[in-house]
C-alpha cells in the first residue's frame, strides 16, 4: 500500500533527518514507529500523509508515485489516510460532534446523511454523552478520542497516531490500544509512533525503529 | 461506519441538532475593523460618485443653457446710428433660420450691467460702450453660425456674433476633467478596499492557520477553504457595505434638506447658479446600492483568491527546501 525507497529528507540546506529509508507498509498491517526524541518520527508521519515531499528517494502510495502526485490529486488521497497528531488539533469554536463529521462535511456531504455515522463512531470511543460539547471542555483522555474519531469517520484504508498515548494515563492508553487494535481487525492499517515501550510490549506487532536517521525494522 | 457498528449498538440521536457551526470562526477574524473600513470607503465612494454625477449633470445643464443663446455686439463709431443699427440688427437675426428671437439689451438692462464698474449716475451717450443684441436659439435646429455672422457683417454696423461656443467648451473641458479625476478617485477607493481586504484575508488566515492545516489533512480541497473564507468575508463585506451606503443616502438627504432650507441666502442662490439645486436622482441612489454590491462582491472575490494564493503557496512549501 506504502512503498518508501532510499527515502532522504532534509530541511533547506540543514542535515538530512531521514537517510535511505526504505520500508513498506502493507494493508491491514499493524506497526509501531519508535525512537528517540528528534530521530524524525514526526518527519516520517509527514511523508506518509503528504504534508512533505522527499528530497529524494521514491515513495509510492496507494501505487502513485508521490512525485507525480498533482495538487488536484492530494485531497483524495489525504482522504485515504487518518491522522491523530498528538496534539490533537481540533477546531475549539466547534463541538465534538462537528469535529468529528469535518472530513465528511469538508466532501460537501448533507449533514443528515451523516449524522447517525458521527453519533455511532461517537459512542463506540465512548464520547455519546460529551457530543456537543467544545474540545476545550474535554479531558486530554476525551480530546484524543475525539482526534481518532476524526480520523476514523471515513474509514481510512491507514491510520497514522502520532503519540496518541502520550497524554493519557496507563488505563487509558491500554483502552486506545484495544481501540487500534479492534480496527485494525476491522481491515485499517495503523501505525503508531511512540516512546512508550510498556505500550508496545502489549502487543506482538512489527516495530520500525528510527536512530540517527536511519531506520531498522523488527518483524 | 457499517463495520464499525458490529462494535457497538447503533442508537439514534433523537434531538433536534442545533445550526451546524461555522468551519472559519465567527469571530476575532477580520473583525469590526474589517467591516468600519468597508464602511468608510463604500461612504467615501458613494459622495464620489455623487460628486461626479453632480458635475455632470452640471455640465450638461450648462451646455444646453449656452447652446440656447448667443450675443451680437456691435461696436459704437462715429456716425453709426446705434439704436437703428441694434434694432436692424435684431430684425435680421430674428429672421435667420434656426433662430427663435432677438432682442436689444435696452438703455436701462445696459446701465445696470455697467452699475457696479461705473456708478447710478451712468450717461451711455457720453461713452462709448458697446451694445449687445441677445439672439436665442432653437437648440433642436441651431442656425449656421458662420453664415448669420457673414449676414449680419454684411450689414456694415460691425456687427460681432459671440455663439458662447468657446466659453462653452472650456467649462465643459473642465467639468469632464472633474469628472475623470472623480472616476479616478473612485478607481483607487476600490482599489484601496481590496488591499484593505487582502490584508485583513491574510491576517485571518494567520490567525486562523490551524483551521486551514486540519481542512488540509481531512482532505480538503483548495476551492472549499477559500468558499468557506468567501462566505465568511462575504458577511463582514455586506455589513460593512451596507453600513456605508445606508450613511451615504442619508448624508444627501440631509445635503438636500439642508440646500433647499437655505436656497434663499444669497450664497446658495449663488452655488445653486453655478451647480444647480443639490438633488440626488433615483439614478444616483442606485448607484449607490451598485457600489455597495461592487464593494461586497469585492470583498468577497479578494478573500477568495488571496486563499487560493495563499493555499498555493502552503502546498509549493512542501517541496524539499520548503
Amino acid at each position: 500500500m506504502i512503498r518508501f525507497e532510499n527515502v532522504g529528507m532534509r530541511y533547506g540546506m540543514g542535515p538530512e533527518i531521514l537517510r535511505d529509508v526504505s520500508f513498506q507498509i502493507p494493508a491491514r498491517s499493524f506497526q509501531f514507529l519508535s525512537g528517540p526524541s528528534g530521530a524524525g518520527k514526526t518527519t516520517l508521519l509527514r511523508l506518509l500523509f503528504l504534508s512533505l515531499r522527499p528530497t529524494r528517494g521514491l515513495v509510492t502510495l496507494f501505487g502513485k508515485d508521490r512525485a507525480a502526485i498533482t495538487r488536484k490529486e492530494l485531497p483524495g488521497l489525504r482522504r485515504r489516510i487518518g491522522v491523530v497528531f498528538q496534539d490533537f488539533r481540533l477546531l475549539d469554536h466547534m463541538s465534538t460532534y462537528d469535529n468529528v463529521a469535518l472530513p465528511l462535511r469538508v466532501r460537501g456531504r448533507e449533514e443528515a446523511s451523516y449524522r447517525s455515522d458521527v453519533i455511532e463512531l461517537l459512542k463506540w470511543v465512548g464520547l455519546g454523552e460529551r457530543m456537543h460539547v467544545p474540545p476545550p471542555v474535554l479531558s486530554g483522555g476525551e480530546k484524543q478520542r475525539a482526534a481518532i474519531a476524526r480520523a476514523l469517520i471515513e474509514q481510512p484504508e491507514i491510520l497514522l497516531a502520532d503519540e496518541p498515548t502520550g497524554n493519557v494515563d496507563p488505563p487509558l492508553a491500554r483502552r486506545l490500544l484495544r481501540l487500534f487494535i479492534e480496527l485494525n481487525r476491522l481491515g485499517t492499517a495503523v501505525v503508531i509512533a511512540t516512546h512508550d515501550l510498556g505500550l508496545m510490549e502489549q502487543v506482538e506487532a512489527r516495530r520500525m525503529i528510527l536512530a540517527g536517521g536511519r531506520l531498522d525494522i523488527y518483524d | 461506519m457499517t463495520d464499525l457498528a458490529l462494535a457497538a449498538p447503533l442508537a439514534r440521536e433523537t434531538s433536534e441538532r442545533r445550526e451546524v457551526a461555522p468551519i472559519v470562526p465567527p469571530s476575532g477574524i477580520g473583525g469590526h475593523a474589517l467591516i468600519a473600513v468597508i464602511a468608510i470607503m463604500t461612504f467615501l465612494s458613494s459622495l464620489t460618485l455623487g460628486a461626479v454625477t453632480l458635475v455632470r449633470d452640471t455640465a450638461r445643464d450648462w451646455q444646453h443653457e449656452i447652446a440656447r443663446e448667443a450675443t451680437v455686439q456691435i461696436k459704437p463709431r462715429n456716425g453709426l446710428d446705434m439704436e437703428a443699427a441694434l434694432a436692424a440688427t435684431a430684425a435680421k437675426a430674428a429672421a435667420f433660420p434656426g433662430v427663435t428671437g432677438a432682442r436689444v439689451v435696452d438703455d436701462q438692462a445696459t446701465q445696470r450691467l455697467l452699475e457696479p464698474w461705473l456708478g447710478a449716475d451712468l450717461d451711455l451717450a457720453a461713452l462709448p460702450v458697446p451694445r449687445l443684441v441677445i439672439v436665442t436659439i432653437d437648440s433642436a435646429d441651431p442656425p449656421n453660425f458662420a453664415a448669420l455672422q457673414a449676414a449680419l457683417a454684411a450689414d456694415g454696423f460691425g456687427a460681432a456674433l459671440d455663439d458662447h461656443r468657446s466659453w462653452a467648451d472650456r467649462l465643459v473641458a473642465m467639468a469632464h476633467s472633474t469628472v475623470l479625476a472623480g472616476i479616478g478617485v473612485l478607481g483607487l477607493m476600490l482599489a484601496a478596499t481590496a488591499l484593505c481586504v487582502v490584508f485583513a484575508t491574510r491576517g485571518a488566515m494567520a490567525g486562523a492557520g490551524h483551521v486551514i492545516d486540519v481542512l488540509h489533512f481531512v482532505g480538503a480541497e483548495a476551492r472549499f477553504i477559500a468558499g468557506e473564507f468567501r462566505r465568511h468575508f462575504l458577511l463582514i463585506g455586506v455589513k460593512g457595505a451596507a453600513a456605508g451606503g445606508v450613511a451615504a443616502v442619508l448624508a444627501f438627504l440631509a445635503i438636500g434638506f439642508w440646500s433647499s432650507a437655505n436656497l434663499a441666502s444669497p450664497e446658495a442662490s449663488q452655488a445653486a447658479a453655478l451647480f444647480g439645486r443639490f438633488s440626488v436622482t433615483p439614478m444616483g441612489y442606485a448607484g449607490v446600492a451598485l457600489i455597495a454590491a461592487v464593494v461586497a462582491a469585492l470583498t468577497a472575490a479578494t478573500s477568495y483568491l488571496t486563499v487560493i494564493a495563499y493555499l498555493g503557496d502552503l502546498d509549493m512549501r512542501q517541496a524539499p527546501g520548503g
